[in-house]
């Protein structure tokens, strides 16, 4: 039985014991490497978590060279949070009575055999909440892949990666969501706040993640990813009141055959569930992602950049062909590629060639000297009618230093000093970038396909460096910024501030 | 057990809540047609009424652009004669002919996950083909009905059009939070569909309403 809908069932201090645990127990440690017990062990132990470890195996068998405690009971009282239960589920009750006995308040259960493996199991599982809720244990799962807290340097899950440290707060009921997610955190750069995976959601779900991450200092966007809804009105009257405190990024998988009660009814054949559940994240003003890079890219957006306040978009591109391309995409939103007022169009004309495309895109036309893709950017964040800027072309000069540095001829015929210059000024308009956005509020998004191309390059490294999101493609930068304008306006119609981005 | 209720029964339900319908009126014989035909003026429609008649249109239950009192006359004999006896008490609706390039379609509809919700999509013989169409759940708020209005895909319909005047979308948020209202006020609801909402002179009009409850809940069987 998934269990999503408890409000309010655990306080602040419940989920502290999840997330900054004072220690971790692993419940059914392995010697074996293949095995949880061994793996969960040792991503705790290797990810810097400075609490204390306690591990369990019924032999006492030293795992990954610590001594271990033959259960449970043996854990020091108050030296523990946190029990990590890799045991097989008939072991679980006992361990989780030991838990509470030892001041252990919150319990991640990755064992398998409950709810997922019949009917059998859901008994099994029935009676673990029961027995958790007496014990007034938090308890995530069972048959989950574990929970990462970077602010804690807490990495107890059964998967990879590690991921950087940052304020997107991941809740899945996939733990390979989970996963996902954090690969692609590790490969951008954009970190996590925390992830946890819900498995089958018994005691608590992914709404309970969220309120938590709603009040969480770490977390700046909620990411989550959704199967079923058991209690689909009480998801939404709590999802609309986290909303209102933090952006929330969604990703459903299953649309299920069934749908409207109605029979007799010409509406209810037209509403079908996925299009309920979209109008609901409509309602509540939670963004709804139609894909895993959607769904990231957003989330990454809304954690690192302003939003935007208003839907006047301009896009900077040293290539004519991205800027049309870019156009294109926006043809589909909410964004509005603004006519470009007169004074920015004579600033522009004062700096660039006549051939320059004199419009929005703003196509430089390859009229670069060395200040002027600078002072064209400078010009258009900090212009009052102009709330966001998308810059295309960053990146090429270093990626030809590259293949210079590769090639035959380095570093003689001055290749060392022109290779080092074009790493300098990618760098430099990558940064500036960020230092617009934080001066004028607005949010200036880097894209470029090199994001993946070559994350090596000087501009998408920049990029990252200042804790920002390369976008891999113009098209994903617009719809990522669509859903983020789409969010804002949700906001201020209903007079509420604009999202300020907490800890970002 | 779900049961329609007759079309007068269901427009009676819901005009209090402030959907807007035609003047009609609800006759047992073709003598108190011609009456109410005069009152109501040339071309009529006529329709036949009952609990169980879902689908009018399907069983050829519609009589359109009645233009006179002979004409009307023989239309409510004839459709009062194709009545069966499954069909239980009848009558004949009788309502100005109206008539719209552009028809909508709005009602409740129950989901299983979220509950009541309200739907509005673009109507029309394609309704089910095209499916432009927003739902949010009850109850819902005058920025979330116009927020569904802006939804919908083809805004150029809601604007002018062959020189009709553009979609009274106050009218239409309106008519949503009097969906969103009923919807709220009768939990024995399993479905109400206003189709079509007719498109007049840009003023948004149910030109057809049928409600559908749950029978155990009215009887108080919970």
């Amino acid at each position: 039985m998934n269990r999503e809908m408890n409000v309010g069932r655990f306080d602040k201090e419940h989920f502290d014991a999840l997330f900054d645990p004072r220690g971790v127990v692993v419940a059914g440690a392995s010697t074996h490497p293949g095995k949880f017990g061994f793996v969960a062990l040792h991503n705790i132990l290797s990810s810097g978590y400075e609490g204390n470890v306690f591990a369990t195996n019924r032999d006492g068998a030293e795992v990954l060279g610590r001594q271990t405690l033959r259960s449970v009971s043996d854990v020091p009282t108050g030296q523990a949070d946190l029990v990590f239960v890799c045991t097989p589920s008939a072991s679980n009750h006992e361990v989780l009575s030991q838990a509470a006995a030892a001041g252990i308040r919150a319990a991640f259960i990755a064992s398998a055999g409950y709810g997922e493996s019949g009917a059998d199991g859901a008994i099994l599982q029935q009676q673990l909440v029961e027995l958790a809720d007496d014990l007034g244990i938090l308890l995530v799962g069972p048959n989950g892949q574990g929970l990462v807290s970077t602010p804690s340097s807490l990495c107890a899950q059964i998967v990879a990666p590690n991921p950087p440290r940052g304020h997107i707060g991941v809740a899945s009921q996939s733990g390979n969501f989970v996963s996902s997610f954090l690969n692609l955190a590790r490969q951008s750069g954009v970190g996590i706040s925390r992830a946890i995976s819900v498995g089958n959601a018994a005691q608590v779900g992914v709404i309970d993640m969220l309120e938590y991450f709603a009040d969480d200092p770490e977390t700046s966007v909620g990411l989550v990813y959704v199967e079923g809804i058991p209690d689909g009105r009480a998801f939404f009257d709590r999802l609309c009141a986290v909303t209102r405190r933090l952006p929330v990024v969604i990703l459903k998988g299953g649309a299920s055959a069934s749908g409207a009660r109605a029979a007799a009814s010409h509406t209810g054949s037209l509403a079908s569930n996925d299009r309920v559940f979209d109008g609901m994240c409509r309602q509540a003003g939670a963004i709804r992602a139609s894909n895993l890079f959607e769904a990231f890219d957003t989330a990454a957006l809304l954690a690192t950049q302003p939003p935007p306040s208003g839907a006047r978009l301009a896009v900077v591109t040293t290539v004519g062909g991205w800027g049309v391309v870019t156009a294109d995409a926006v043809a589909d939103t909410n964004l509005d590629l603004v006519d470009l007022p007169g004074d920015l169009r004579e600033t522009l004309d004062a700096l660039l060639p006549p051939r320059w495309s004199r419009n929005n895109p703003i196509d430089l036309a390859g009229g670069e000297t060395k200040d002027t893709v600078a002072d064209v950017l400078d010009a258009v964040v900090s212009h009052p009618e102009v709330d966001a800027v998308i810059l295309l072309g960053v990146g090429i000069q270093s990626n030809q230093a590259r293949l210079e540095r590769e090639g035959a001829f380095f570093p003689e015929f001055g290749l060392d000093r022109i290779t080092a210059f074009h790493d300098r000024q990618d760098a430099r308009y990558a940064d500036l970038a960020g230092e617009l956005s934080i001066r004028h509020d607005k949010p200036v998004l880097v894209a470029t396909e090199l994001a993946v191309g070559d994350p090596s390059n000087a501009a998408v490294a920049a990029v990252r460096s200042s804790g920002r999101y390369c976008f891999p493609s113009a098209d994903r930068a617009v719809r990522s910024l669509d859903l983020a304008l789409r969010s804002a306006q949700w906001r201020s119609r209903r007079g509420l501030p604009p999202e300020t981005g907490r800890s970002a | 057990m779900t049961r329609t209720l007759s079309e007068a029964e269901s427009k009676a339900l819901l005009s209090p809540f402030g959907i807007p319908f035609l003047p009609e009126a609800n006759v047992t014989s073709s003598g108190e047609a011609l009456l109410a035909g005069t009152e109501l003026g040339y071309p009529l429609v006529a329709k036949l009424c009952g609990d169980s008649i879902a689908h009018k249109t399907e069983r050829g239950l519609v009589r359109l652009m009645i233009r006179n009192g002979p004409e009307l006359e023989h239309a409510v004999d004839d459709l009062l004669g194709k009545a069966t006896t499954e069909d239980g008490e009848v009558s004949v609706l009788v309502a100005p002919m109206v008539e719209a390039t552009r028809e909508l379609i709005a009602g409740i509809t129950i989901d299983q996950q979220f509950g009541p919700t309200v739907v509005l999509g673009i109507g029309g013989i394609f309704t089910e083909v095209i499916v432009d169409v927003a739902i949010r759940l009850v109850p819902i708020t005058e920025i979330d009905a116009a927020e569904m209005i802006a939804e919908l895909r083809t805004q150029s319909f809601l604007d002018a059009f062959r020189g009709e005047p553009e979609v009274d979308r106050v009218a239409l948020v309106r008519i949503l939070l009097a969906l969103s209202d009923f919807a709220s006020t009768h939990p024995d609801l399993v479905s109400v569909d206003l189709n079509p909402l007719m498109i007049v002179d840009g003023a948004p009009v149910a030109v057809d309403a049928l409600v559908e409850v749950d029978d155990r809940s009215e009887s108080g069987a919970r």
